[in-house]
């Protein structure tokens, strides 16, 4: 890895909505803006190193304690206002998706992590269902705990097409460890097993992608380039209007009919036996 | 005088986390309602693991049981911590969604159906690992729809624990039920000492790991709701009486404000001594798992 986690998240962060600043109160760690995204007021959040946060296990950019409930407040807060808007025209929520895990620090699992992470996952999670179209853009890396935390809960995914971006459960040498392998041979069965790849091109054929975009340097938009993300974006936001407001559109794709047919089967087979039950 | 005599109620007990993962959950349910959908006979086990040399198992370590509890109806979904950590691979995770989504389909269509769920979990299964990922963006999903209708009921009762992203499983549930010997946490200490060095966390320190993690611990500070003794009957008789109460009004990862004002409380240039919280964030009583 050549570049630093968060670069490129604060970077589409300040591309998209001209802000490169927190809002009062908040984390220096959580950018968030309501900015247009097209003709429309979108609320743009993400997650970026803090050198100095006073917890000392996200200076690296990992999603910790303040980070995620800055997060949840701030999805919130839209869904309040929005309240009683019909759902065409409740705001979207773009999460820009650059992070290197969740914090793994005591500090954080004394207090509860967990449901801080819960919590935030649930504000994403609500305002999708409550009609907000919640797009994200993985711009470099969305990794376990973070993702789930943030971007994960979107219902429509978009990512980057390079070798920068890196989506996954736990990090090489972690997860060889754990599973017992050489970081090579971990590297071998993810050539053959897409679930297990660290290449995002293998993640896309698991079906959970809406698009993958190519930026031919994401630090150094070309302006082109920039318009092709944001129609990326506007047409996200329209397909999610048109959609179902839960996750059932991630078993519905072309990839998701091959790789995950396993899921697929298991649902008709269950719904089947529920019936007769 | 025998130990059965000084102690009788708590050796005659039947206890609950000896049970395997089948029978935990067939042990909830009102005689003869129980019914396994999706069972070891059907044989749908992971596409992904005979590839990499391990060993499946028919029922990929999920079981879900549906039937009555209390009179009510309900399914159960268990994680058989023995089958690979009880981790979560494409099919446990999408029998766990399934599960969630025909209850909440029920709900509203009238049947109102509560979901309990028995996590004994490290998390993502790392062979499946992207499919394990999405798979618990969708249970968490599936969790938040039904909540709305129907209370889901999330059982921690040990020995593997409630950790990684099925963490969060159980910090979107309606209740949560823990017994002492329970952990639950985002990061298990062998994770956090791998990541962060033995200073930030001794894994070998296991009075440290439950004093941060345990199940007394979660109850004290208010991210658990019940302390329950590890009793088959007195776990039964706790979910009965969430399944009876329904959703509660708000829930615990609904209250965005409490916490946050309470994180921005802290006070971070040293570690959090774990008891002092328990003070400072009034949590719940704790003298139900007390034998």
């Amino acid at each position: 890895m050549s570049e630093h986690v968060g670069l490129r998240g604060r970077a589409w962060f300040q591309t998209l909505t001209g802000k490169n600043e927190p809002l009062a109160g908040d984390p220096g760690s959580v950018l968030a803006s309501n900015s247009l995204l097209g003709n429309e007021t979108s609320l743009f959040l993400c997650v970026v190193p803090n050198t100095e946060s006073r917890f000392p296990c996200v200076r690296d950019g990992q999603v910790g304690l303040e980070e995620a409930y800055t997060l949840a407040t701030r999805v919130r807060e839209v869904m309040v206002k929005d309240r009683d808007k019909p759902k065409p025209e409740k705001r979207p929520i773009i999460a820009i998706v650059d992070v290197k895990s969740q914090a793994y620090g005591r500090r954080e699992e004394t207090a509860g992590i967990f449901l801080a992470a819960a919590t935030s996952a649930d504000a994403y999670a609500s305002a999708r269902m409550a009609g907000h179209p919640v797009i994200s853009l993985v711009a470099g890396h969305a990794f376990s705990g973070g993702f789930l935390t943030h971007g994960y809960q979107a219902n429509r995914i978009l990512a980057f097409d390079d070798a920068g971006v890196v989506i996954h459960a736990m990090h090489k040498e972690a997860a060889a460890r754990i599973t017992r392998r050489s970081v090579a041979e971990l590297e071998r069965l993810g050539h053959e097993i897409a679930p297990m790849s660290y290449d995002v091109k293998d993640y896309a054929k698991l079906g959970l992608l809406y698009k993958l975009l190519h930026v031919e340097n994401p630090l150094q938009p070309t302006a082109s380039e920039v318009e092709i993300v944001k129609q990326g974006l506007i047409e996200a936001v329209q397909d999610a209007r048109s959609g179902l407001t839960d996750l059932s559109n991630r078993l519905e794709s072309d990839a998701a009919k091959q790789t995950r047919k396993a899921s697929i089967a298991v649902r008709a087979m269950l719904e089947a036996q529920w019936r007769k039950s | 005088m025998s130990t059965a005599e000084n102690f009788p109620a708590f050796v005659n007990r039947k206890s609950f986390i000896e049970l395997d993962g089948r029978a935990r959950a067939r042990s909830l349910f009102d005689e003869g309602t129980a019914k396994e959908l999706v069972g070891p006979f059907d044989r749908v086990q992971s596409p992904w693991l005979p590839l990499q040399g391990v060993t499946p198992q028919a029922d990929d370590g999920c079981i879900v049981i549906k039937g009555k509890i209390g009179g009510l109806p309900a399914v159960v979904v268990s994680l058989e911590g023995a089958f690979q950590g009880g981790s979560i691979g494409e099919v446990s995770g999408a029998k766990m969604t399934a599960a969630l989504d025909l209850a909440t389909r029920d709900s509203e269509t009238g049947k109102k159906t509560a979901a309990v769920l028995l996590l004994e979990t490290g998390g993502v299964r790392l062979q499946e690992a992207n499919l394990g990922l999405a798979a618990i963006a969708e249970v968490i999903s599936s969790i938040l729809a039904l909540r709305r209708h129907a209370p889901v009921i999330t059982v921690v009762a040990g020995a593997v624990g409630c950790f990684g992203g099925m963490s969060l499983a159980a910090g979107v549930s309606s209740y949560v039920i823990m017994t002492k010997e329970a952990r639950l946490g985002l990061n298990g200490p062998e994770v956090i000492e791998q990541e962060s060095g033995i200073d930030e966390f001794d894994a070998s320190d296991r009075a440290l790991i439950w004093a941060i993690h345990g199940g007394e611990q979660r109850v004290g500070i208010g991210e658990a709701d019940a302390l329950v003794e590890d009793d088959a009957e007195k776990i039964t008789s706790a979910i009965r009486g969430y399944v009876q109460a329904g959703p509660p009004s708000e829930h615990r990862s609904e209250q965005v404000k409490l916490n946050r004002d309470r994180i921005a409380a802290l006070d971070t240039s040293k570690q959090i001594d774990p008891i002092s919280l328990r003070k400072r964030w009034n949590g719940n009583d704790t003298t139900g798992g007390a034998r």
